[in-house]
């Protein structure tokens, strides 16, 4: 599907927004649609491809020359959904006819629909879109769409704490997500059952009983009142608590109790409201309760118009249903509960859907509860969900997946290090785009997108400044996996791609130096000085702000870096345990190492210490990112690196030819890993393998993410802490060494992952993840 | 009104100390009658059950009274007594439900009269003022009584009328006062056949002489759902707020009535599909895949958000909406109560279903229709007076 091009490819038409935000992106392009009407707000979902570029590592011949030939266009797929109030329906459907290529391509086609509107507005997408209207059931549509989101986005599903710290608790991505219920709270019709009360009650009942129209009015009103004026408490009754009941007095009794002929009101509309919202609340928490007792559920996933995700009514269904469940029953909410109904939709019109794996576009998505004025005069929400190239599943290695958390530090709980990580990326934004418009010298658009994709960082940053959990957790790790889709979204592909190849062959010419310093060496003193490699070369990194500083104003090399790490003891330092257990363990079987930067880190670092390895016998499987991110080793870029490398060194060479050291790619397209998505290629390799030893570089991939996770296999972490206000929150100074291993205790057997094929690619069965423990199988549905 | 699932907390002992013999025979008793003659002194008999809205009051008039006795009863007790009988209302709130009246009752010896007699408990006050007004005062030191006023109240008993209240669990009096007169009175217990159509609808007496398990629902202003195994085998599974105070304070707000009466006169002339969202409003006919009929309560008030729906909506059809909403609730969570309980008989009580056939026969058809015939909804004819014949029951002229 490549083709070269020599230009820029033109962005389709789309609504221009402010803050850079394009609504009804790609839209020219799009090919299947399904449209989820509710009673108050709209979904249409649209497949579309998307053209980006991605740089060549082979071809990229130094900047200025023929550089800008160094890219090819690549189609990708993406899954758009524009959320709208449904009295809009009519002025969407226009823009959208208005806008689609060839509309006459859509006639007697069919679009699937569903939704409490789909029969009203039957009429209407046939005159529109001249489309045929294929009704599919709405309750299975929110199952489908519920099922995709859990199993492709991570933090989807979340707890909600009022008050508490933090507010929003994720849930991990995780390998079991049945059983469960779904409520949905809008017209409620549940799988099982439901209740006239609902989300309609509350507008309805609210509109009568007070001068507030709007069903948000409402909420806002109920945000004041106070429940206890209008409703019959148990100590109203009983002058205290019902004690041989075990009712406590502040328990409602009888809602709206105190309403009745009351005469001279003693409460206000806000009461009234307040009242209405926790009676209805209780109610449906009430029976959702009953509904798992039945059926033997402890997860209950809540969506619909009642809720979108409004804290009070959150809080108030969260309250319900621990109470009435004493516990035992667990509510979860979903970040984009809105759209699992077009989701849903969408999926049945399609084939193709479920063999993929999907991810969050970060830079299309708006954020959670966050609407995007349009020019058409409305407020709309929108979320992107890019199409994976690779399928990707848990790290076969992983002691216990289900509580897998690949980040360090929750951002949204902690203030203190949220605020300097939004105010150090926002320090830093300008170095990234400065960089980008600069690998496109030739580009006359190059400054223009530059300077958009600055304005959507900085606003996005400042969005998450007061929003802390619009996109799920916040972590450093979609903070830098943020800047990646915004490079990609801008058409800034791989903006270091001359900066790494110059420093890769730079570091090459001193390769075979190194290996013959490190081979005079022998025994702990050898592995010392591998380590030490490693760590040195770890220090060349563009990500890091006061590096970057460094690299780019002096003449900065491999023996100034060395000079740079500190003495030992360092903060976390297992060095030796780590020369024990090579001279006196058995060779490890295969070690996979998820390798850093480009340059001096992957050659000078890396290289020797996986040659050592494959001389005691170890095979080797480097393992770098799939798409750019920073400097970081592309696979591409490692494949021709260890090709290059093998001209100078013929244990590499002679390994390469055994296929002793094998390079594959992670699927990852940040500086950090997340280990619940990995490649699902190297995940069978490493079974295959038997993988026995796991290296983690990096900061990004050690520190910022990994440093708690625990693997079944020895796990040695290596990385050099190259930000000051980091190191010295952990105790350390700047350049602060983690050199962590951790031996596995137990004797790892039985790993398998199982996978078919379907046409020509490969899928796992239907999970995200499945494997074996050694407690025995974990399948799932 | 709670839900608290746990198995009633009342020990013997504790009951004992409330006057209360013990179980088992007061269970016998109840039955057949044939315990020994009490007294005249520890009368007047009254149980009392002080609910959130309305107290009911339910009063035993002997009447196998001796020459002797007679000779021997105080004015007081005698000019009580013809206060009570001789009247069927008391000021302007207090009722006596002569239609309830049970004659040639035996109670602990005693052949006489059940007279049944309610009032909104905001009127205690003067309820209060009328018995001491009568000289209540000087005859009887302790009234047993139910219900939250028994505690709420108590102080003001002993200050107004010199009257000790022997309190006793609401929910055990329920049953014991729904048992009794479940076996006394031989057409106490009846249901709904073909709820639906209203030219064919008609009460059936059942026979409920075979009563374990059952669900006792007992809808006053909040609602508690009782799993009854034996006489004194039951706990409270569920409950919830909203109840027969919801009703009528919503009704209250959204019409101006101000009695429960007025509340179900309105909705008799009403139409809640004016209101509601129906299956049919959304999907122009049934809902297939999950066989939801298109005249379903979709969305309850699902058609206010509208303004111009909201215009054109009487009071009638607003009081009917709230009625139906209600009492559709409580049949969904009653049916799933049953079925955890796996409990079939579903008995509903309480002054919610007063003059109130509309309910009645929605909670019948729900309950058949979404079961599939499997649960029987079924209905008391002294619907709220349970507690306080459960509490008269328990009185015991020792106990002080």
């Amino acid at each position: 599907m490549a083709a070269e091009i020599d230009g820029e490819h033109s962005h389709p038409q789309c609504i221009k927004l402010p803050p850079a935000v394009e609504v009804f992106a790609n839209l020219k392009n799009a090919q299947t649609f399904a449209i989820d009407i509710g009673l108050s707000l709209t979904k249409i979902a649209y497949y579309s491809t998307i053209s980006y570029r991605k740089a060549l590592y082979e071809d990229a011949e130094g900047l200025g020359n023929s550089g800008e030939r160094a890219y090819k266009v690549f189609e990708g797929s993406r899954l758009h959904f524009v959320k709208f109030e449904t009295r809009y329906i009519e002025n969407c459907l226009d823009f959208v006819k208005k806008n689609l290529v060839d509309v006459e391509r859509f006639h007697g086609k069919s679009i699937k629909v569903t939704g409490g509107g789909a029969f009203k507005y039957t009429p209407l997408l046939q005159e529109k879109l001249g489309l045929l209207v294929d009704k599919e059931d709405e309750i299975d549509c929110l199952i489908k769409g519920c099922n995709f989101l859990l199993k492709n986005i991570p933090c989807e599903a979340f707890e909600y704490h009022r008050h508490a710290n933090p507010e929003y608790k994720f849930q991990k991505a995780e390998p079991n997500i049945f059983p469960y219920l779904l409520v949905e709270s809008d017209e409620v019709f549940e799988r099982i059952g439901g209740t006239a009360t609902g989300g309609g009650t509350f507008w309805g009942l609210g509109s009568l009983l007070t001068k507030r129209k709007g069903f948000d009015e409402l909420l806002q009103l109920a945000e004041r009142g106070d429940h206890r004026n209008v409703d019959m408490l148990v100590k109203d009754i009983y002058g205290g608590d019902y004690s041989s009941q075990g009712l406590p007095g502040e328990l409602i009794a009888s809602s709206f109790g105190k309403a009745v002929a009351c005469g001279q009101p003693k409460f206000s509309e806000a009461d009234l409201a307040r009242s209405l919202l926790i009676t209805i609340s209780n109610d449906i928490g009430h029976i959702a309760s009953l509904y798992a007792t039945v059926y033997n559920m402890d997860k209950i996933y809540f969506g619909g118009y009642f809720l979108r995700n409004h804290p009070l009514s959150m809080h108030t269904i969260s309250y319900s249903i621990k109470y009435w469940s004493h516990d035992k029953v667990k509510p979860l909410f979903l970040r984009h509960e809105g759209y699992l109904g077009a989701i849903g939709a969408y999926l049945y019109g399609t084939e193709q859907s479920d063999k993929y794996s999907w991810l969050e576009n970060y830079a299309g998505s708006s954020g959670f509860n966050d609407s995007v004025p349009t020019d058409l005069g409305m407020k709309i929400d929108q979320l992107e969900i890019d199409q994976a190239e690779y399928i990707v599943t848990f790290c076969p290695l992983l002691k216990d997946p289900a509580s897998y958390n690949p980040d360090t530090t929750d951002l949204a709980q902690d203030k203190e290090a949220r605020d300097y990580w939004l105010q150090c990326f926002e320090e830093s934004v300008d170095k990234f785009v400065a960089r980008a418009i600069h690998s496109q010298p030739h580009s006359p658009t190059a400054k223009d997108r530059g300077s958009k994709l600055k304005e959507k960082y900085i606003n996005r940053l400042h969005y998450l400044h007061t929003q802390p959990v619009a996109y799920g957790a916040l972590t450093v790790r979609i903070l830098l996996d943020t800047i990646e889709h915004c490079m990609k979204e801008f058409d800034f592909p791989d903006p270091y791609l001359h900066q790494k190849k110059k420093e890769n062959e730079e570091a090459l010419r001193h390769l075979h130096d190194r290996i013959t310093t490190l081979d005079k060496l022998e025994g702990a003193e050898k592995i010392k000085a591998l380590i030490l490699g490693v760590l040195s070369g770890n220090i060349f990194d563009w990500g890091a702000k006061d590096v970057a500083k460094l690299l780019e104003t002096t003449d900065f090399g491999f023996k100034e870096a060395q000079t740079k790490i500190p003495g030992r003891p360092w903060l976390e330092d297992n060095l030796d345990d780590w020369i024990h257990r090579l001279q006196n363990g058995q060779p490890h079987k295969c070690a996979a190492i998820f390798v850093d930067n480009s340059g001096v880190d992957i050659i000078l670092g890396i290289l020797p210490f996986a040659r050592d390895l494959l001389q005691r016998g170890t095979k080797v499987i480097l393992c770098a990112n799939s798409l750019p991110a920073l400097n970081d080793v592309t696979y591409p870029e490692l494949v021709v690196t260890l090709r290059d490398a093998a001209k100078i060194c013929n244990v590499i060479k002679q390994a390469l030819e055994d296929n002793t050291l094998i390079a594959m790619e992670t699927a990852q397209a940040g500086p950090c890993l997340d280990l619940s998505r990995l490649n699902l290629d190297l995940c069978l390799a490493m079974v295959k393998h038997n993988v026995d030893l796991i290296v983690i570089e990096g900061m990004g991939r050690t520190l910022h993410t990994n440093f708690h996770a625990k693997m079944k296999c020895d796990c040695l972490k290596l990385a050099v802490v190259k930000n000051r206000w980091l190191a010295l929150r952990l105790g350390g100074d700047m350049y602060a060494v983690i050199c962590k291993y951790e031996p596995s205790k137990t004797k790892i057997y039985d790993i398998g992952i199982k996978s078919k094929t379907i046409g020509d690619k490969k899928t796992i069965e239907d999970c995200p993840s499945m494997y074996k423990t050694d407690n025995g199988n974990v399948q799932m549905r | 009104m709670s839900p608290q699932n746990h198995k009633n907390n009342l020990t013997p002992k504790n009951m004992e100390s409330n006057g209360y013999s013990t179980g088992k025979i007061m269970a016998k008793e109840a039955r057949n009658h044939s315990s020994p003659c009490e007294s005249m002194d520890s009368m007047p008999w009254f149980g009392m059950d002080i609910g959130g809205t309305l107290c009911k009051l339910v009063y035993f008039e002997p009447k196998d009274i001796t020459r002797d006795e007679a000779n021997a009863e105080v004015e007081t007790l005698k000019n009580i007594r013809r206060y009570l009988t001789k009247n069927s209302a008391y000021g302007k709130t207090g009722h006596r439900d002569t239609h309830l009246q049970m004659n040639n009752v035996r109670i602990r010896g005693r052949q006489g009269t059940l007279h049944f007699i309610r009032f909104p408990t905001s009127e205690m006050g003067n309820f209060l003022a009328l018995a001491k007004s009568k000289g209540m005062a000087n005859l009887v030191t302790t009234v047993c009584a139910t219900g939250g006023g028994a505690f709420k109240f108590e102080d003001n008993f002993k200050k107004e009328v010199n009257m000790n209240l022997a309190k006793f669990d609401e929910l055990h009096s329920l049953i014991r006062g729904m048992l009794y007169i479940e076996t006394t009175n031989p057409h106490e217990c009846y249901y709904w056949s073909n709820p639906t159509d209203n030219s064919k609808c008609q009460k059936v007496p059942y026979d409920f002489s075979e009563p374990y398990p059952f669900l006792l629902v007992n809808i006053g202003s909040g609602v508690s759902i009782l799993a009854v195994y034996g006489p004194e085998n039951f706990k409270r599974i569920s409950g919830t707020s909203l109840g027969g105070g919801t009703f009528l304070g919503l009704c209250c707000l959204l019409t101006g009535c101000n009695t429960f009466e007025e509340a179900i006169e309105l909705a008799t002339g009403g139409d809640n599909t004016k209101v509601d969202k129906l299956v049919k409003d959304i999907y122009g006919g049934d809902y297939g895949p999950f066989g939801l009929p298109g005249d379903l309560v979709a969305s309850s008030f699902g058609q206010m958000n509208s303004k111009d729906r909201r215009n054109t909506v009487t009071k009638e059809d607003l009081a009917r909406a709230t009625l139906v909403t209600i009492t559709n609730n409580i049949g969904s969570i009653a049916r799933m109560c049953a079925v955890n309980e796996k409990i079939e008989r579903v008995v509903f009580a309480g002054n919610f279903l007063r003059v109130n056939p509309i309910s009645m026969k929605l909670l019948a058809y729900a309950m058949d229709y979404w079961s599939k015939g499997t649960l029987k909804a079924l209905f008391l004819e002294h619907e709220g007076y349970f507690g306080a014949v459960g509490c008269l029951l328990q009185f015991n002229g020792e106990s002080s």
